[in-house]
């Protein structure tokens, strides 16, 4: 051993192995709850935005709602006496192919999609539903959403080019017992009234959407809006990183007239509750991580105590306040390092248990991944806290005056 | 031999002991000590032997008056100074041994030397076997010190103090704990370190025999120098 003050470090562990295993112990559990906790918090997360990827993009663009305002803004002439409301102006984007050609040419666009989104009912003899359909081109769509894996009937693609096809929800199919092929009587708010076949049923596993949402051909949907073939109400756009997308958003601002949002603008409730479910995981854990760092002191002050005589020969033999801090800290930093590892193996093994079981009411099982970025953060908290816990008995120790022991 | 080398000298120490309350436990305290002397520090209990002893082995620094020690002045140094200047010149030897009972005897050894950082680890294992055979403890060495009887472990610890080849060994009560055959082997080793190694000892012990037989004694009452016993130094 190259240095004394680490080699009596480690005589100090190797003759009290129990100890030294109790204060590594009380490290295990912490780094494992914490790293535990904290995956499954970011699993949840990771789950909740692939629910909102489901059938949200990162990037929408729209037109917004236009109040209509005084035409003249001279206050020299005449009041104009107006009522402020909503235009009645078509809610189109003019020339969405060229918008949608600009923002496609953005480097940090994965995908893009035109879509005109229609308010319908669905019948079937006097029973009515209300409902929104997407008008899309279904290929693409599926593209950027993964329908495809969603679906429990048919397929995305027969909706390619057919005009009179309709994929609707699960739970719109079971209301009206309706099956692939199968007749339904969609219309629209304008009055138009259209018998489409059923080409394809889904499930999103919400039943919100299952109830209510359809596709159909881009051009079925602007013939029940009574609109020409330029008629696009939404441009969707999906980004190289969901997390940047108010970044990409105000990129986009800056080259379209339309309101640009993306989905953290648009979900800031559902975001909100995963920002409460973080802290508090991240609170609970580290309290728990905090507590095994008590354990860290109290074990090395109870050594302190006990080794005072040593202390006060070894300082009487010159060795310095800091050589006795570092003996100390090293102590720490082993059982630290001892109690870590292990804790990341516990904590693994508790992610391993958990991303195998089933999650009720779904075929997929509990969010919980492996995070190589978790498992550093626990790693790099439990020698900090280890540390910190070791620091306070071993300053005690360092300032020791060996004259007082020596004299009793 | 006239022109004997200073090693320790004390310049009006004084000392005060606040607990219970203030009182003076040293007084005006000026000795010297010489290259090759074994000096003896005597008197009763509460005599302030003890109190001297701390504060010229540096550890105690609150204190009146100046320290010096091989020419240096000691008083007013900061505490890793002193730490330096201890592991470097100042060997220790106490009544109750303080081996550090996980480590070997030659590990005990070693430490200060260890810490010293000069020599390389095997020539300081070298070293610290060369001690044991002087003091006839080469069997012990990979023994562990809490194994020892308290004879073993107080030569154990004077090899100890030897290790740096310090200027000055410094021991409180040596022989305190020891039976007189243990005593007698003590008091052969100390003779023969500051008269053929030339070390400098000073010694706090209430043992008259082992107080006749050094150098020169200083006898110290209520804090006061009263007796400056020289003997014949050769």
């Amino acid at each position: 051993m190259k240095n004394i003050n680490y080699d009596i470090a480690l005589t100090h562990i190797l003759t009290r192995k129990k100890q030294t295993l109790v204060a590594a112990l009380g490290v295990t559990i912490g780094v494992a709850i914490y790293l535990f906790m904290n995956s499954l918090g970011s699993g949840f997360n990771k789950y909740g935005t692939a629910e909102i990827f489901k059938n949200n993009a990162h990037i929408k663009i729209y037109k917004k709602d236009e109040t209509s305002s005084v035409l003249s803004s001279d206050k020299s002439t005449l009041n104009v006496i107006v009522n402020p409301q909503v235009t009645t102006l078509s809610k189109t984007i003019i020339n969405p192919q060229s918008l949608l050609n600009t923002v496609r040419k953005e480097p940090y666009i994965t995908n893009a999609i035109e879509v005109v989104d229609v308010s319908v009912f669905y019948n079937k003899g006097k029973t009515q539903l209300k409902g929104t359909s997407d008008g899309v081109n279904m290929v693409e769509y599926a593209q950027m959403y993964n329908t495809s894996a969603y679906m429990l009937a048919g397929d995305v693609k027969n909706l390619k080019q057919n005009l009179n096809g309709i994929i609707i929800g699960k739970g719109i199919a079971e209301k009206f017992s309706l099956n692939m092929d199968d007749n339904i009587t969609v219309t629209s708010s304008y009055g138009v009234s259209k018998v489409l076949k059923v080409v394809g049923i889904f499930s999103m596993g919400n039943s919100l959407t299952d109830d209510s949402k359809s596709f159909m051909n881009i051009s079925t949907a602007q013939q029940f809006l009574k609109e020409g073939s330029s008629y696009v109400t939404t441009i969707y756009a999906n980004t190289v990183n969901s997390d940047n997308s108010t970044q990409y958003a105000q990129k986009l601002q800056a080259l379209t007239p339309y309101t640009v949002e993306d989905w953290k603008t648009s979900n800031a409730d559902i975001l909100s509750s995963d920002v409460t479910r973080k802290t508090l995981m991240t609170s609970i854990s580290l309290s728990i991580l905090l507590v095994a760092a008590f354990g860290i002191y109290n074990i090395l002050s109870a050594t302190i105590t006990q080794k005072i005589n040593d202390i006060a020969i070894l300082k009487a033999l010159g060795f310095k306040g800091k050589d006795v801090i570092r003996i100390f800290i090293t102590e720490a930093v082993i059982m630290g390092i001892i109690g870590n590892f292990l804790g990341l193996c516990f904590g693994g093994a508790l992610i391993y248990v958990l991303s195998h079981i089933q999650l009720s009411g779904t075929n997929s099982t509990f969010p919980i991944y492996f995070e190589a970025k978790l498992f550093a953060q626990s790693f790099l908290l439990g020698l900090i806290i280890t540390i910190c816990a070791g620091y306070f008995p071993a300053k005690k120790a360092a300032n020791v005056d060996p004259v007082s022991i020596f004299r009793k | 031999m006239d022109n004997k080398e200073l090693v320790l000298s004390t310049n009006n120490l004084g000392k005060y002991f606040y607990e219970p309350s203030k009182f003076k436990v040293l007084n005006d305290i000026s000795i010297q000590a010489y290259k090759g002397e074994f000096l003896t520090l005597v008197g009763k209990s509460g005599s302030g032997k003890s109190t001297l002893l701390y504060c010229l082995s540096t550890m105690d620094t609150d204190y009146d008056g100046e320290l010096h020690i091989l020419g240096n002045k000691i008083t007013g140094k900061k505490p890793d100074e002193l730490a330096a200047i201890r592991n470097r010149h100042i060997g220790f030897v106490f009544q109750f041994h303080y081996l550090l009972p996980e480590f070997t005897c030659l590990k005990n050894i070693m430490i200060p030397a260890l810490k010293l950082g000069t020599y390389s680890y095997k020539e300081i294992e070298e070293k610290a076997y060369q001690k044991l055979e002087a003091l006839g403890l080469k069997d012990l060495a990979l023994k562990q010190a809490s194994k020892l009887s308290g004879g073993q472990q107080q030569r154990v610890s004077i090899a100890r103090a030897l290790i740096n080849d310090p200027a000055i060994i410094m021991c409180d009560e040596p022989t305190g704990n020891l039976d007189s055959k243990n005593t007698q082997i003590v008091y052969d080793i100390f003779k023969q370190l500051s008269h053929e190694t030339h070390q400098t000892i000073i010694a706090v012990t209430h043992d008259n025999d082992f107080a006749k037989a050094s150098d020169r004694t200083i006898e110290l009452e209520d804090g006061h120098i009263t007796n400056h016993r020289k003997l014949l130094f050769d």
